[in-house]
């Protein structure tokens, strides 16, 4: 037994990790970042959850009602609509978490202990949502005395959509289709231009007549129909094993992931222009991935983060196809319903493939 | 055969010449290109004309600037100052426009290991769009002249240095470009496969095509029809190899002696010669013209330390040359 060659091996491993500088900050960032992110996502007591009120009573009384359901703050009142179908079209939409729905006789519907007097329309589609929903059940019906006399009348109805028998795998598929597709496609092309650097390949390739755009672009579009098969086989998993439902059309389902796929494998790409190493590239990935799971939507709702962690995770690529696959998948949403979820992945694209070309340099120095 | 043999030469000097007056320009004429890496200076100063139609050597020690000089001429690297008109273009400013004419072999293998040799050499093709009936038969002919027609199902990582490399060149001229830069083409290489190698490129020069080679072999530089010393990012020589074996500067004697360990350190004591090297049970000396009888001053010297020894005059080799040029800069830095 010879410590000094212990040593020698200890010194040696410090000294390399001392001129890895990504790896350095990941050994700092990777504990402080991912702590925040979780303390901020992890949020069990949720509120704010996004609402809208057809109110079709519109009398005093259901106008106090709505003011205290307001009250609570687990609501947020962001719309007023005409009929409960335009509160489910905004579920669908992912607009909503909540519909409020007070129909015309609501004043008589409160003194009637057989009919519920206010509906709430749920996006079942998140299960934290729907537990924190149950809790409005308890709110007063306004200050009217005869409501107070009957108190202990159930009359607001929980109407949960989407996923009425509340089964795990109809909540976790259309999520985790994302979370598979972000890793995958991220961990292909991080790893692209690093690993064409470290064999040399670059420094050929680079003296060609190629284009930056061209390479970047042929690197891109075949993983776009590696992904494509993956979300196929997940699917069809899904589908049959956990009778996970597509209520939607399969074609858009597959247009948006397209979408969503090629923003990853551009992401991946700028990655690749800053990673050194293939080692730094999976590094940066697992940083990304991380948040992906957790400030996306897809654990923890995304009405019950902070506004921070909010942001954060509208920049994430996959918190937009969460709800686009959860919109398609369960609610049967459209694509054209969805439109804004595609453009934000769109607009990441093109800012992740820009930056990813102005950073790839044509040159060695 | 032996006709014709000669006929083909003359097709090719015929060929060369056309070239020539059709574009008569040097292929790269470089001027005061300069490299700083932060304080290192890797590249100063150098001034080249590189004729159409020859190969022309970089001959310098690991370190000398070659590959740093070679990465500016085909816009790797951006020159810190100075700068090149390559086929007419000039250089880093219209790189673009010179990538589909020039060919580059990298110092370490950088084709794909993972692909087979034909399936690199179809990745190449397509690289530079050459159409679709060029491609194949451009193909077909450089794998059978390259000696790589059985291996063409082969992957190239798994083949020999010597087969990688013939590989490497058969890509670089696959699109047939106008001036090929080769860093350390043979570093990885036995003798023999060098020797085939060089046959090519005297084969390609010969149909117009401008070759600057780096090598640090003594061999392979005189092989060149022009040939540059680098050291330390200076150009210390530059001519053809019998100009600068005429030109040292210096006289070469081979020494004899008993105990040759004995005797290079005591003429190394005497500051009035350049310089010794030990080959086996020889000695080669280098003594500068400026004495007029080096024979006569090394006897002596030798004689004062009691050393018996047999002094003959001996012709520069390209060694010499380096040896004595690589000297002359250092005295001047």
């Amino acid at each position: 037994m010879r410590p000094v060659r212990i040593f020698a091996i200890m010194r040696k491993e410090l000294l390399q990790l001392k001129r890895d500088r990504i790896s350095l900050a990941m050994i700092v960032g990777i504990p402080i970042m991912q702590i925040l992110l979780f303390g901020y996502a992890i949020n069990m007591d949720v509120r704010n959850l996004r609402a809208a009120v057809a109110d079709q009573a519109n009398t005093h009384s259901s106008r106090q009602f709505v003011a205290s359901l307001a009250q609570t703050q687990i609501l947020v009142i962001e719309k007023a609509v005409a009929t409960p179908q335009q509160l489910q079209d905004l579920l669908r939409a992912g607009q909503i978490s909540v519909g409020v729905h007070l129909p015309f006789d609501f004043d008589r519907r409160v003194l009637d202990k057989h009919r519920a007097a206010a509906h709430l329309l749920v996006d079942g589609s998140d299960p934290t949502i729907l537990g924190v929903a149950n809790q409005l059940v308890n709110v007063p019906l306004g200050a009217m005395p005869a409501a107070q006399g009957l108190s202990n009348v159930r009359n607001i109805e929980v109407r949960p959509f989407y996923n009425p028998e509340r089964r795990t795998a109809v909540n976790v598929v259309p999520g985790l289709v994302g979370v598979i597709l972000t890793l995958t496609m991220m961990m292909f092309t991080a790893v692209a231009i690093v690993r064409e650097r470290e064999r040399g390949n670059l420094e050929l390739l680079i003296n060609t007549p190629i284009s930056t755009a061209q390479l970047m672009i042929g690197k891109v579009l075949p993983y776009i129909a590696i992904g494509l098969i993956q979300l196929a086989l997940a699917i069809a998993v899904g589908r049959t094993l956990f009778q996970v439902p597509v209520h939607g059309s399969m074609l858009e389902l597959y247009v948006a992931a397209s979408v969503f796929i090629a923003a990853n494998l551009s992401l991946g790409l700028f990655v690749s222009t800053v990673a050194k190493t293939q080692f730094q590239a999976m590094q940066v990935t697992f940083f990304v991935l991380l948040p992906s799971i957790l400030l996306s939507g897809f654990v923890f709702p995304f009405d019950g983060m902070p506004d921070i962690a909010r942001w954060l995770g509208e920049a994430l690529p996959i918190t937009h196809f969460i709800r686009i696959t959860r919109g398609i998948m369960l609610k049967g949403a459209s694509i054209s319903e969805l439109s804004h979820e595609i453009l934000a992945l769109l607009a990441f694209t093109t800012i992740a493939m820009s930056a990813a070309v102005l950073r790839f340099s044509r040159r060695l120095d | 055969m032996a006709f014709q043999f000669r006929s083909r030469c003359r097709a090719a000097v015929i060929h060369g010449e056309s070239r020539n007056a059709m574009n008569n320009e040097f292929a790269i004429s470089a001027r005061g290109l300069s490299k700083s890496f932060g304080d290192l200076t890797a590249v100063r100063g150098l001034d080249l004309d590189l004729p159409r139609a020859q190969i022309y050597g970089f001959l310098g020690p690991n370190g000398s600037g070659k590959t740093t000089a070679i990465r500016m001429l085909c816009g790797l690297l951006k020159p810190t100052s100075g700068g090149a008109q390559v086929l007419g273009l000039s250089v880093p400013g219209s790189s673009d426009a010179l990538k589909p004419r020039i060919g580059y072999m990298t110092q370490k293998f950088s084709l794909y290991g993972d692909l087979t040799v034909l399936e690199n050499m179809q990745f190449i093709a397509d690289i530079y769009a050459l159409r679709r009936q060029q491609r194949k038969s451009r193909i077909d002919f450089l794998l059978d002249d390259y000696n790589l027609s059985e291996k063409a199902s082969q992957l190239a990582g798994t083949m020999s240095g010597g087969q990688k490399q013939r590989l490497a060149l058969a890509c670089a001229v696959l699109h047939q470009p106008e001036l090929l830069l080769l860093d350390e083409p043979t570093s990885a290489v036995d003798p023999r496969n060098r020797r085939d190698f060089w046959s090519k490129l005297f084969e390609l020069a010969d149909a117009g095509t401008a070759i600057l080679v780096s090598t640090h072999y003594m061999d392979e530089a005189e092989r060149c029809h022009r040939l540059a010393i680098l050291d330390h990012g200076v150009k210390v020589a530059d001519g053809t190899p019998a100009q600068l074996q005429a030109s040292t500067g210096m006289t070469v004697l081979e020494i004899h002696a008993q105990s040759p360990r004995e005797a290079q350190i005591a003429l190394l004591a005497n500051t009035a010669i350049a310089s010794v090297t030990q080959l086996g049970i020889r000695l080669r000396v280098l003594v500068s013209d400026s004495h007029k009888d080096a024979a006569a001053l090394v006897a002596s010297t030798l004689h004062e330390h009691g050393i018996q020894s047999e002094i003959t005059k001996a012709d520069a080799s390209l060694e010499d040359v380096f040896v004595a040029s690589t000297l002359q800069s250092a005295e001047e830095r």
